[in-house]
């Protein structure tokens, strides 16, 4: 088993409206951001597991979106995994 | 007519809802998350509140909860549920009703006052009531704006599992009195067989005068009035 660290981002798919994007992009506005046409506000979760191998990896981490990370009737999800060793952004985990 | 009313960790309407359905006398209990035991002729409630801190999104943590497969369970067998505010998100995440509850369209938390117009008589939780006769009863939420595609909203319509619209007090589904941005005003929906129904606005914060109304007993009255048993969903009528 080797670690590996997925990225995971799940958005609301496009046709959803966004209450809180267009919250943002008002606010860039306000701040003076003319250029500003669109803002989408989603999440990035970072899960550290360990897999036999890379593509073990996303199969489990896109059953983990399907099931709990991500909710199908709103929200699509992209999948990263990357070489846990090289990886600084995932948290230690718990000892 | 008993009633058991679920408690997760960050429930809070728990005892609201045993307080309300006392007052239509139907008897109830609090069932603890991690009990499984159901009783056929019971009516299961899943009250609001935050539960497990609506971590992740509103509802996803609690699905997994044991009690959770027993209500399920029931659901299947023909046996009454209903989710209120973050039951009714609980019960949207378990897929035991079409849809999803987003964030309100003014990004704000609403507690106010909304009317109802009751929407359907193929369910015991609505056949009672006149469609004529708006409802009124409290919002309390952040997260209320219900969401399906367009094919899953057609299709409530044309099976008339849309149990409740937000509306005015002369009964119009206006824009104005849609409090959080739920697509066609919806405020409640009921699944296909008609026993399990999901609502943001709480009936049990409107079960007397001192609180400014009893509108909401009227649902619990529609189920009281509608034969016993497992079986009072749509499909036994």
């Amino acid at each position: 088993m080797s670690p590996y660290v997925a990225h995971v981002t799940v958005m609301l798919k496009p046709l959803v409206n966004d209450p809180a994007g267009l919250a943002v992009r008002d606010g860039l506005s306000a701040l003076g951001f003319d250029g500003v046409e669109a803002v989408r506000v989603g999440k990035r979760l970072v899960v550290t597991l360990s897999a036999p191998d890379a593509e073990e990896a996303a199969r489990l981490v896109n059953a983990m979106c399907d099931q709990l990370l991500a909710n199908p009737v709103i929200e699509d999800f992209v999948v990263e995994i990357v070489d846990g060793a090289s990886d600084t952004t995932a948290a230690a985990p718990p000892s | 007519m008993r009633a058991a009313v679920v408690v997760f960790p960050g429930t809070w309407s728990d005892r609201d809802c045993v307080h309300a359905l006392g007052t239509v006398g139907i008897e109830s209990r609090r069932l603890w998350h991690r009990e499984t035991r159901i009783e056929p002729d019971e009516l299961v409630v899943l009250p609001g509140g935050f539960s497990y801190g609506d971590y992740l999104r509103c509802g996803a943590i609690a699905r997994f909860s044991p009690v959770m497969a027993a209500v399920r369970r029931h659901a299947d067998a023909g046996g009454l549920v209903i989710g209120i505010c973050n039951g009714f998100q609980v019960l949207c995440e378990a897929g035991m009703l079409p849809g999803a509850l987003m964030c309100n369209d003014s990004l704000l938390f609403r507690c106010q006052e909304v009317h109802l117009r009751p929407g359907s008589a193929r369910s015991s939780f609505t056949r009672e009531l006149d469609p004529e006769r708006p409802l009124r009863m409290p919002i309390s939420h952040g997260e209320g704006n219900y969401y399906a595609d367009r094919s899953t909203l057609d299709r409530l319509e044309a099976e008339e599992r849309i149990a409740f619209r937000y509306v005015d007090a002369g009964g119009r589904a206006t824009r104005e009195a849609n409090p959080n941005g739920s697509l066609r005003n919806i405020a409640g929906v009921l699944n296909e067989a008609g026993n399990v129904l999901g609502m943001m606005p709480h009936p049990e914060r409107a079960c007397e005068a001192l609180l400014g109304g009893d509108d909401g007993n009227a649902i619990w009255r529609s189920l009281l009035a509608a034969p016993t048993g497992r079986a009072t969903g749509a499909a036994v009528s």
